[in-house]
């Protein structure tokens, strides 16, 4: 149920003609035989910002990374990166980026210092520079009391830490980081996104994600994409903002499945909803046209159909919100076996 | 071109130790070393004593000759088994895990960082040889009489040269797949035709076996086959097989 909206307000290139661009995209496309993984992307990342690329699984958030820091190579299109053009082996196009991987993986046999020493050096670093580095980015990432221990031994949220401190160890001119707190504890996840957050303004950091609530917390500006193609690019703001519609979200108690999907499709049926979404947590999201008849008529269906409620109000659209909206709940046909979104398929 | 390639050698000869791969290919090369002149020595005595009273056994006595040839052949076989074992993962191995393109998103080539590792594995079958050699050259001063060291030496580098073809050939494999058994297939299929091919007159002088008479009359100091053409031919493999790994690499997508 992917709502209409055809695209962003305004093109990629006219939202920001008066920025500095770290990052230029044109027509950018990727294809697998006659699978489409990306569809001609268009988007520009303006410098020092903190740019949130979202999407469901198979969405083409990974390819688009993959072909911007060269690890693959375009089907179609062309991009830039700090000024210097993608391609496969390009050492000039990686002394300006970082990168992390959305499953980190490293030596086992090496310890996490000197991973960040031979980074460092790859990169320029030396000397008394490299040490003051290396030591500042085990600090930062909470990661020096074990920097000492053979990576094998970490678990999968210090790999993520490491993986981290890796990609901003020179502090490079653009960052792009692949679901970077995916394997992270609630405290661990908190301080990634302090560190995300401490680099606006210094460094341009592409965050690949699919945890909504994160992006509207560091992130100043995003891209929704689904198979493949750019359905939105704004600013938070300004993308919440443009989205702003009436909203009532109705929290039911457990146990109810069947009795929430009767209320569902009841109230889909009403002429004051433009549309009803049940998210992953289970909430039921009612966007209206009319808010006064629309909490009267819902609150009615709720006791008709005899539905528990641990929570009903009216809210702000929040960024999950604008996503269910512009990308919408896949169906079961729609995804593979993985959970992924099934790419489309090239015209033949 | 080469970006980085100082700084991921040094790693990659770190891992080399770390993983005990230095170690104990090493110590495998020594015991190779030690046992091939023992083995030419006492295999006519064992012979007799496993043979008893039942049927006679005439066999020359062994000279340092033997011993030479011992060595080369124990090499060739367990040295050429374990140069695959070495190259088989080497690429491979580092594209499935994700360590190569967490390295390649740095400012290391990827000529760079191919010629690392084929320059780790060289060190790494470079130092076994050269320690077997040295056990073998001493055993044979013990159980028979002392070879020149600088024709041993010589013989020891031709030995290395072969060696090394067996593992850059595998590390095309290695390259051009994702799989380490494909590679440790490819290497050992060049390994058998290779051996086969070898036999031929007029075509085994261009292949790396052509290198054994060589070597084996460097050795012993006793005149024998030019080992120039051969030495050329190997190099020169190496490199081609170095220059279609990094022609591959280049263009793949990881």
């Amino acid at each position: 149920m992917t709502a209409a909206v055809s695209a962003p307000s305004a093109t990629p290139a006219e939202a920001v003609v008066h920025e500095e661009v770290a990052i230029r995209a044109r027509g950018l496309a990727k294809r697998f035989g006659p699978i489409v993984a990306l569809d001609g992307l268009d988007l520009d990342v303006p410098a020092g910002s903190i740019f949130g690329l979202l999407g469901p699984n198979g969405a083409g958030k990974t390819t688009t990374i993959r072909i911007l820091t060269g690890l693959a190579r375009p089907s179609a299109g062309t991009a830039t990166v700090a000024g210097v053009e993608v391609g496969l082996d390009r050492p000039e196009l990686r002394r300006r980026l970082g990168y992390l991987d959305q499953d980190p993986r490293f030596y086992p046999w090496m310890r996490g210092r000197e991973l960040l020493e031979l980074v460092g050096r790859l990169v320029g670093l030396e000397g008394a520079d490299l040490r003051e580095r290396v030591s500042s980015m085990l600090e930062r990432t909470g990661l020096a009391d074990v920097a000492g221990r053979r990576i094998g031994g970490y678990s999968g949220g210090m790999r993520q830490r490491l993986g981290i401190a890796q990609a901003l160890l020179d502090r490079p001119a653009v960052v792009f980081l692949d679901e970077p707190v995916s394997s992270l504890d609630p405290e661990g996840r908190r301080d990634v996104l302090e560190l995300i957050e401490g680099l606006r303004g210094e460094t341009t950091v592409v965050v690949s994600t699919h945890v909504l609530s994160d992006v509207e917390r560091v992130c100043d500006r995003v891209a929704i994409l689904d198979r493949g193609q750019l359905v939105a690019e704004a600013p938070l703001d300004r993308l919440l903002a443009e989205h702003l519609r009436p909203l009532y979200r109705l929290v039911p108690e457990p146990g109810q499945r069947e009795a929430v999907a009767g209320f569902v499709e009841r109230v889909r049926g009403s002429p004051w909803v433009t549309d009803i979404v049940t998210a992953s947590d289970g909430d039921v999201r009612v966007t209206v046209r009319d808010p006064a008849v629309a909490g009267a008529a819902l609150l009615a269906m709720v006791v008709d159909q005899d539905l528990r409620l641990a929570a009903f109000e009216r809210v702000r659209p929040t960024l999950e919100d604008v996503f269910l909206e512009l990308v919408g709940t896949p169906s079961a046909d729609e995804l593979d076996g993985r959970g992924y979104v099934r790419p489309r398929e090239a015209h033949r | 071109m080469m970006a980085g390639l100082g700084t991921f050698l040094r790693k990659e000869l770190l891992e080399q130790w770390r993983t005990l791969r230095l170690p104990v290919v090493a110590m495998i090369f020594l015991l190779v070393g030690l046992s091939s002149p023992l083995l030419a020595r006492f295999t006519p005595d064992i012979l007799e004593a496993v043979a008893g009273d039942q049927f006679q056994v005439v066999l020359p006595t062994p000279t340092a000759a033997d011993a030479v040839d011992q060595l080369a052949k124990n090499l060739g076989q367990f040295g050429g088994l374990i140069a695959v074992l070495l190259a088989m993962g080497s690429v491979a191995t580092e594209k499935e895990r994700g360590t190569a393109a967490l390295f390649l998103t740095k400012p290391l080539s990827r000529a760079a960082f191919l010629t690392a590792k084929l320059l780790a594995i060289g060190l790494t079958l470079g130092v076994s040889v050269a320690i077997a050699t040295a056990g073998a050259w001493f055993y044979t001063l013990v159980l028979f009489e002392p070879l020149a060291l600088p024709g041993v030496a010589a013989g020891g580098v031709l030995q290395w040269l072969t060696l090394m073809a067996w593992a850059s050939i595998t590390f095309v494999g290695s390259t051009l797949t994702r799989s380490s058994l494909a590679a440790a297939g490819l290497g050992i299929v060049a390994f058998i035709v290779v051996g086969i091919l070898g036999v031929l007159p007029n075509v085994g002088t261009f292949l790396p076996t052509g290198l054994g008479g060589p070597g084996r009359a460097l050795a012993l100091g006793v005149p024998g086959p030019d080992p120039i053409v051969p030495t050329v031919a190997t190099i020169v493999l190496i490199g081609a097989t170095g220059l279609v790994a990094w022609l591959a690499f280049r263009r793949q997508e990881l």
